[in-house]
C-alpha cells in the first residue's frame, strides 16, 4: 500500500503536463540534446520573467516521428505547444524512416546552432585539417571516422561532405558507428580510431581538457568567439554544414500567434538569462524565422538529398 | 594527494552536503523500487534543482541518486519479479525463486548487504585507484568487449542445468533475433520494421524485460495459482529477515569477488552494470562447488549476492572514466557529465587538479551514502516483504498496473503497450512448455552489444578477423570465454560416453 501512494505522487509529479502557457513536445527521453534545448529555453523564459510557466513532454520513438504525428494532430487544441527538433527531421525524412517532413508542421524559428568538428588525439600525428586530406588522397579508406550515431545520420554525413569537398570520394570512407558520443570519444582516446566526427560543442569539451585537437569545422564562417579554430571554408574547402535546432508549431497555426511567437523569442535571445543558458551549454545562437527558417530547410534538404544520394542512402 | 583528499573530506562532511547525500540516497532507492522509473529520468529531472546548489553538493545529489536506483532497484526484481532496471535483471535470477520459496525477506537482506558491500568496497577503490584506473578505461577496444560479453553469455548455462539445454538455448537465439530489430547502425538499413515507425529504435529492454518476467509471472499466477504457497503467504510466513552465520559465510567470498569484478567492469565505458552483473552472475556459477551450483536459477543466494554486489560496484567504478577522462559509459553519467560541464567545469584529467573539492568530496560522499542506504534499506525489507501478503488478485492487478504504467511513462507511446501485451502473451504460452525466460533477456541485452562491438571490429580492421588474436588482451579473454563455454561440455560429453559405455553390461 505505501508503495502504492510513493508510486501515485510520482505518477503526479511525472505527469506535470498540464497546459502551462508554453508547452515543449520534446521527441526524445530525458537527457537528450532535444531535451537539454527545450529545458534550456524553457528555463530561460522563465527566469527572463517571459512566461510564468514552461512545460515539456517527453515523447520518444518512431525517430521522432511520433512526436511530429502528436503535434499534427492535436496541436491545435493543445494550446501554446511547440515542438523542438533539428536536423534529422531532414535526414529522416529524406530516408522515408519517419513519413513526415517539416512541410507536416509550421517552422517557427531556429534558435540555436552547433557545427560539425573533426577531431583527433592530441599526440596524432595529423597537426592539420590538411595533413589528414593528403593522408585521405593516398588511400581514401585509410583513415577510421568514429561518430556517435548509426551510419547515415549526421557524424557521417558530415564527415563524407567534407572529404567530398577535398574532391575525394566521400562515399568510400571508413566511418565506424559508436552506440553514443560518449563512447565515440573512448574510442578516439584509446586509439582504437584515428579522427572523431562530432559537434563542435562536445569537440570543444574535449580540445579544452588537452585530450584532443580540433582540425577544422564545418561553420559557413569563423565564429567570432574561436577565431583560431579555421573552418573548411577558410582552408580553402567550399562546403559548411549547420546542426540547427529550432521550433515548430502545429500546421494550421494562425499568423497572429506566429508573430506572438516570433517576438517573445526575439525578446528572449536578448536576455542575459538566455546568455548564460546559452554559455553554459556551449550554444551559438541562430535565430532565423519562419520565411529564412523554411529556406534554410529547404536549402539543407537539396544539400543532403544531393549526398545521401550518393552515398545510397536514397535510392 | 593527500592534501586534496582532506579538502573532499572537508566538502563532504559539511551539513549541507550530507543532507544532499541523505536526499539523493532516499530519492534514489524509492525511484529504484519503482519498476520502470531508472536513475536517468530521475536525474534528468533533478538537473534544475542542481543548478542553485553549486557544483560539490550537484554532483553528490545526483551521485546519491544514481547508486540509490541501483541499491533500491533489487527489490522489485525480488519480490514481483519486475527487474526496472537492467542492471537488476540478474537479481531476479535468483532473488525471485527465494521468494517464492518464502524466504523474501532474507533475498532482501542480502541484496542489501552485498549492494553496500559493493558500494564500499567501490569507492574505497575508486579513491585508491580512480588516476591509475583511468588507462583501464582506455585499454578495451570493440573487439575486446565482444570476447567480453561472450563471457555473460555463459551465465545461460544456468538455466540449462535440468535437462533444458536446448530450451535455454531456443530462447537465447529468440533474445538474439529480438535484439536486431530496428534501425542497423553499421548500415543504416532498418530491420524487421515492417514499415512500422514505432519499431524504429528497436524494442526497449524495460517493455521485454516487463513483458517477460513481470507479466506472464502475473498472468501465470492467475492460470495456475500456486495454493499451498499462497496460504504460506497468506499466513505472513515471510521468513526471517536477519542473516545466519551461515549465509554470511556462504555469501561473503562470492560478494568480496564480485565487487571487485564488477567494479574493473564498470570503469571500463563500454560495459556497465548490466554487463558486471551477468559476469558476476556467470563467474560465481562457474566457481560455485557442485552442491551450491544446482541451486543456480532456482534461489541460490551467491546468485542473487553476486550481481547485488557487482551492479553496485560498478556503478562505482563508472565515476572513473566520467571523473578522470570526462568520458560518459551509460545515459545516467552523460546527463551527469552535462551538469559538471554546465557549471562550468571541465571534466577529464584536470578537473582533480583544477577542482579537487568536486573530485574527493563526491568520491567520500559514497562511503557516507552506502551506509544511509543499509540504514534506510534494513529496517524497510518487512514492510516491503509484506508486499508478498497481499491477496493474490489484489498483487496481480499490482503488478499489472505497475508494469504497464512503467513502460508508458518512459516512452508515452500506446503502441508500447500493445507490444508488451503482444510478448506477455507469448512468454505465458512458453512459460507453460517450461521454457526459461531469462536466457531471452541475457540473449536480448547482450545480442545487441555483442552485434555491434562485433560489426565495429570488422570495420576496424577493415573485414579482416585480425582483431581476435592482435591484441594479447583480445586473445586472453577470447581464450576464457573459450574455456568456459567447453569445459563444462567435455565433462558433460565425458559423462554420456560413460554412460553408454556403461549401458551394455
Amino acid at each position: 500500500m505505501r508503495l502504492f501512494l510513493i508510486s501515485l505522487f510520482t505518477l503526479l509529479c511525472l505527469s506535470n503536463t498540464a497546459m502551462a502557457k508554453d508547452h515543449f513536445l520534446i521527441p526524445g527521453g530525458p537527457g537528450g540534446g532535444w531535451d537539454t534545448t527545450a529545458r534550456g529555453i524553457g528555463e530561460a523564459l522563465m527566469k527572463s520573467g517571459l512566461s510564468d510557466n514552461a512545460s515539456f513532454q517527453n515523447m520518444s520513438g518512431g525517430g521522432g516521428g511520433r512526436a511530429i504525428a502528436y503535434l499534427i494532430e492535436i496541436g491545435d487544441r493543445q494550446g501554446d505547444m511547440l515542438m523542438v527538433n533539428s536536423t534529422p527531421i531532414v535526414i529522416r525524412a529524406l530516408t522515408g524512416q519517419v513519413p513526415y517532413s517539416y512541410r507536416d508542421v509550421k517552422p517557427i524559428a531556429s534558435i540555436i546552432a552547433d557545427y560539425g568538428a573533426f577531431i583527433v588525439r592530441a599526440d596524432s600525428p595529423l597537426k592539420t585539417w590538411d595533413d589528414a586530406v593528403t593522408e585521405l588522397r593516398k588511400n581514401v579508406r585509410s583513415l577510421t571516422i568514429a561518430g556517435g550515431s548509426a551510419r547515415g545520420s549526421m557524424d557521417h554525413l558530415v564527415a563524407a561532405l567534407a572529404v567530398n569537398a577535398a574532391g575525394l570520394e566521400g562515399s568510400r570512407i571508413r566511418y565506424i558507428p559508436y552506440d553514443a558520443g560518449g563512447q565515440a570519444k573512448a574510442g578516439l582516446l584509446s586509439g582504437e580510431v584515428q579522427m572523431l566526427s562530432t559537434g563542435l560543442s562536445e569537440a570543444l569539451e574535449i580540445a579544452e581538457s588537452g585530450q584532443a585537437r580540433i582540425l577544422a569545422i564545418t561553420a559557413p564562417e569563423t565564429i567570432p568567439a574561436y577565431p583560431e579554430l579555421p573552418t573548411l571554408k577558410s582552408l580553402g574547402y567550399d562546403t559548411s554544414f549547420v546542426n540547427w535546432r529550432g521550433l515548430f508549431a502545429y500546421p494550421d497555426v494562425p499568423d497572429e500567434k506566429v508573430q506572438e511567437y516570433i517576438e517573445l523569442y526575439s525578446k528572449l535571445l536578448k536576455t542575459p538569462e538566455w546568455a548564460a543558458v546559452r554559455d553554459r551549454n556551449g550554444w551559438m545562437d541562430l535565430f532565423r524565422t519562419t520565411d529564412d527558417f523554411e529556406a534554410d530547410l529547404q536549402a539543407q534538404e537539396e544539400q543532403l538529398r544531393e549526398l545521401m544520394t550518393e552515398l545510397g542512402f536514397i535510392q | 594527494m593527500f592534501d586534496a583528499l582532506m579538502v573532499g573530506v572537508d566538502a563532504a562532511f559539511q551539513w549541507n552536503n550530507l543532507m544532499y547525500v541523505v536526499v539523493g540516497c532516499l530519492v534514489g532507492t524509492f525511484i529504484g523500487m519503482l519498476p520502470g522509473l531508472g536513475p536517468i529520468t530521475a536525474i534528468a529531472l533533478m538537473i534544475p534543482i542542481t543548478y542553485s546548489i553549486g557544483p560539490s553538493s550537484g554532483m553528490i545529489l545526483m551521485a546519491g541518486v544514481y547508486y540509490g536506483a541501483i541499491f533500491g532497484g533489487s527489490t522489485s526484481s525480488i519480490l514481483i519479479n519486475a527487474p526496472g532496471v537492467a542492471g537488476t535483471v540478474a537479481s531476479s535470477f535468483d532473488g525471485y525463486p527465494m521468494a517464492r520459496k518464502g524466504m523474501a525477506g532474507k533475498a532482501l537482506a542480502i541484496a542489501a548487504w552485498s549492494s553496500f558491500t559493493g558500494g564500499t568496497i567501490g569507492a574505497v577503490m575508486l579513491m585508491v585507484a580512480a588516476p591509475t584506473l583511468a588507462e583501464v578505461s582506455l585499454s578495451f577496444y570493440s573487439g575486446d568487449y565482444v570476447m567480453l560479453m561472450f563471457v555473460g553469455l555463459t551465465a545461460i548455462a544456468a538455466f540449462s542445468s535440468n535437462g533444458e539445454f536446448l530450451k535455454a538455448m531456443m530462447m537465447t537465439i529468440f533474445g538474439l533475433a529480438l535484439s536486431t530489430i530496428g534501425i542497423d547502425p553499421s548500415s543504416g538499413t532498418e530491420r524487421f520494421t515492417f514499415g512500422q515507425p514505432d519499431l524504429l529504435d528497436g524494442l526497449s529492454f524495460l517493455l521485454i524485460a516487463m513483458a517477460t518476467f513481470a507479466l506472464s509471472e502475473a498472468l501465470m499466477n492467475v492460470i495456475k495459482p500456486d495454493k499451498q504457497k499462497d496460504e504460506d503467504m497468506g499466513k505472513g510466513n515471510l521468513g526471517s529477515f536477519k542473516l545466519t552465520k551461515g549465509d554470511v559465510k556462504e555469501i561473503a567470498p562470492s560478494v568480496g569477488r564480485s565487487s571487485v569484478l564488477g567494479f574493473l567492469i564498470g570503469v571500463l565505458p563500454g560495459a556497465g552494470a548490466t554487463i558486471a552483473s551477468f559476469m558476476a552472475y556467470a563467474a560465481e556459477r562457474n566457481l560455485a562447488p557442485a552442491k551450491y551450483k544446482k541451486d543456480f536459477g532456482e534461489g541460490a543466494k551467491r546468485g542473487l549476492a553476486a550481481p547485488e554486489a557487482a551492479n553496485n560496484a560498478a556503478c562505482t567504478g563508472s565515476f572513473v572514466p566520467l571523473l578522470t577522462l570526462g568520458i560518459p559509459g551509460s545515459g545516467t553519467t552523460a546527463i551527469m557529465l552535462g551538469a559538471l560541464i554546465a557549471y562550468g567545469l571541465q571534466p577529464g584529467p584536470l578537473l582533480m587538479q583544477d577542482n579537487p573539492d568536486v573530485f574527493w568530496s563526491v568520491i567520500v560522499s559514497m562511503y557516507f551514502g552506502n551506509i544511509v542506504l543499509l540504514i534506510l534499506n534494513l529496517p524497510l525489507i518487512p514492510y516491503l516483504a509484506k508486499v508478498l501478503v497481499l491477496p493474490k488478485p489484489l498483487l496481480t492487478i499490482f503488478i499489472l498496473f505497475f508494469s504497464l504504467i512503467g513502460v508508458y511513462l518512459v516512452s508515452f507511446n500506446t503502441f508500447d503497450l500493445f507490444m508488451m501485451i503482444g510478448f506477455a502473451c507469448i512468454a505465458l504460452l512458453l512459460r507453460l512448455l517450461t521454457f526459461p525466460m531469462a536466457p531471452l533477456l541475457l540473449g536480448f541485452i547482450l545480442g545487441d552489444m555483442i552485434e555491434r562491438n562485433f560489426r565495429r571490429a570488422m570495420l576496424i580492421s577493415d573485414g579482416s578477423m585480425n582483431w581476435l588474436w592482435e591484441r594479447p588482451l583480445t586473445l586472453t579473454i577470447f581464450i576464457i570465454a573459450i574455456v568456459v563455454l567447453f569445459v563444462p561440455l567435455f565433462g558433460f560429453m565425458k559423462g554420456r560416453l560413460n554412460k553408454t559405455t556403461a549401458t551394455p553390461d
